[in-house]
């Protein structure tokens, strides 16, 4: 998009009926690096790529808990991503303080969306840089709901947000049939596949992306990296096709690739010393 | 300088008309247990101003929301005063409309926060209150005091009933109480508080709570029986007195 007369003020709408200053913000989010969920009836999924900016750094955190039952990963601006997790972490820890009960997510959700709002139509605030995908379980089931630095906000069945995020998309619109009734398993399998796709030829491995998970007796909590690259292993090198169960074992299927893409990963697997049988 | 001191109501005496001190019109003992399908409860209809027993149609147990029913003893405005915040609170969690509703053990905690938080202004909400309710499947008992200590239970009463029902329901409640044997029970207690509790009147409801709903019946009495051989010739071991 190009600069025009309408841009400089959030409270100035275009002739054509559009705040700019808040689309400008939506674009902030999808510079960020890409952030993946996905749900089924019991659990909810989120993954998300992290890049050190350099060799000597770590990497910035993009997926905060907020509650036993809630947990949020985030793409743009992670300063106003952490702003908006400590808020939410305060009005869930509020209310159950107050009814000892869990905080429902829409309810958070909402909460959260007007909150975005506010920055949309005051001519002394800017709207929060950040997208967030708000995973949580709630007596209604699970949920995943995807919150726009605008002030709108949808549940999704699985989403991706970020840079690259297109092609992790295309990879869980071709999925999403199957996910409400998946295994906690297939659910991450299917969450680190879509991280891949949005990493575009580079190697899949813990260190460049975290993984968390939300379910019905199982409280939000990120999977430490050891059992991240386990799952790697154990779903990349066993076939990117339909194979469903995973085999750590899976030695006999390494030279086994059937897309071009995906054999290239497997080389590069090897290559970088992501062994097998490294467990 | 001076004024203003006295007006924080921790040290002194003048400016206390900020505060509660003692009740005014006031509701006798609540009694309520656990049974096979739910929650029941039960109230009489007297509001004693002092000793007198001044208002005779009091009802001191109403539904809250979907899935609650909540009975009090103590400053009858009090109760007035909480049921509307409840009301208040009832009506935002439904303009939510979405699916989600406050339970009993929500309404239970959010008004022991309540109680608690006057109790530490040092102006009370002059109340014992007893929530209970049935959601998902689930019963849930407890009660509130004036200071805000709180606890769950099986059976609970307020104010006499700790000290007159409460031994009867130790001894005779046990779980799964059909409805008939629940009231049959709860009638047993009602009729102790009715003989030796002097702000008790021979006019009470009881209320049951399911998963479908809140009943409240009908006032009604209790037979009590008077014909001890005891009260007649009461003097006459003292002759000359009445």
């Amino acid at each position: 998009m190009f600069r025009n007369q309408y841009d400089t003020d959030v409270t100035t709408w275009s002739p054509a009926g559009r705040l700019f200053q808040v689309e400008y913000a939506m674009e902030a989010v999808k510079q960020g690096s890409a952030a993946i969920g996905l749900r089924s009836k019991t659990h909810v999924v989120l993954g998300c790529v992290n890049k050190a900016n350099s060799e000597l750094s770590s990497h910035q955190k993009k997926i905060f808990k907020v509650d036993d039952h809630i947990g949020v990963a985030i793409a743009g601006l992670t300063a106003d991503g952490r702003v908006l997790s400590r808020y939410m972490r305060n009005e869930c820890i509020n209310y159950s303080f107050t009814y000892e009960s869990p905080l429902p997510v829409g309810r958070l959700v909402v909460q959260l969306a007007d909150k975005a709002q506010v920055c949309t139509q005051r001519s002394w605030k800017r709207p929060y840089g950040v997208g967030l995908l708000v995973a949580g379980l709630d007596e209604s089931g699970a949920h995943l709901y995807y919150n726009c630095p605008s002030g709108n906000y949808f549940e999704y069945q699985a989403f991706a947000i970020g840079s690259r995020s297109q092609a992790a998309k295309t990879y869980l619109e071709r999925r999403f049939d199957n996910f409400m009734d998946s295994s906690r398993e297939d659910l991450i399998k299917d969450a680190l596949m879509a991280i891949r796709e949005t990493l575009q030829g580079e190697t899949l491995k813990s260190s460049i992306c975290t993984v968390a998970v939300v379910g019905v007796g199982e409280s939000f909590h990120i999977l430490d990296q050891g059992t991240v690259q386990q799952m790697i292993d154990a779903f990349d090198i066993a076939g990117e096709q339909e194979a469903p169960a995973p085999e750590p074992d899976a030695d006999a299927e390494q030279g086994a690739a059937a897309e071009p893409g995906a054999g290239a990963d497997q080389v590069g697997a090897v290559d970088e010393g992501v062994a097998p049988m490294d467990i | 300088m001076d004024s203003k001191m006295q007006q924080h109501g921790l040290l002194g005496s003048e400016s206390d008309s900020q505060r509660t001190l003692y009740p005014y019109v006031t509701g006798t003992s609540v009694v309520a247990l656990k049974y096979k399908d739910g929650i029941l409860m039960a109230a009489d209809m007297g509001g004693s101003y002092g000793s007198t027993l001044r208002y005779k149609t009091v009802e001191r147990m109403k539904a809250i929301g979907k899935h609650s029913l909540l009975g009090a003893s103590g400053e009858i405005s009090d109760f007035q005063e909480i049921l509307r915040y409840l009301d208040e609170l009832i009506l935002y969690d439904n303009m939510w409309d979405d699916g989600n509703s406050l339970g009993p053990k929500e309404v239970h905690n959010y008004l022991t926060r309540v109680m608690y938080n006057r109790r530490n202004k040092f102006n009370p909400l002059w109340n014992s209150l007893v929530l209970g309710g049935v959601k998902n499947g689930q019963k849930y008992l407890g009660m509130v005091s004036m200071i805000g200590v709180n606890f769950e239970d099986n059976h609970v009463a307020t104010g006499f009933g700790n000290h007159l029902a409460r031994p009867i329901l130790r001894d005779e409640w046990h779980e799964n109480l059909s409805f008939e044997d629940g009231v049959k029970l709860l009638e047993k207690c009602m009729r102790v508080l009715l003989y030796r509790d002097r702000s008790a009147v021979n006019k009470l409801q009881i209320a049951k709570i399911t998963e479908e709903g809140v009943t409240i019946s009908p006032p009604y009495s209790l037979k009590t029986f008077w014909g001890f051989s005891a009260f007649h010739n009461p003097t006459v071991g003292a002759e000359g007195s009445w």
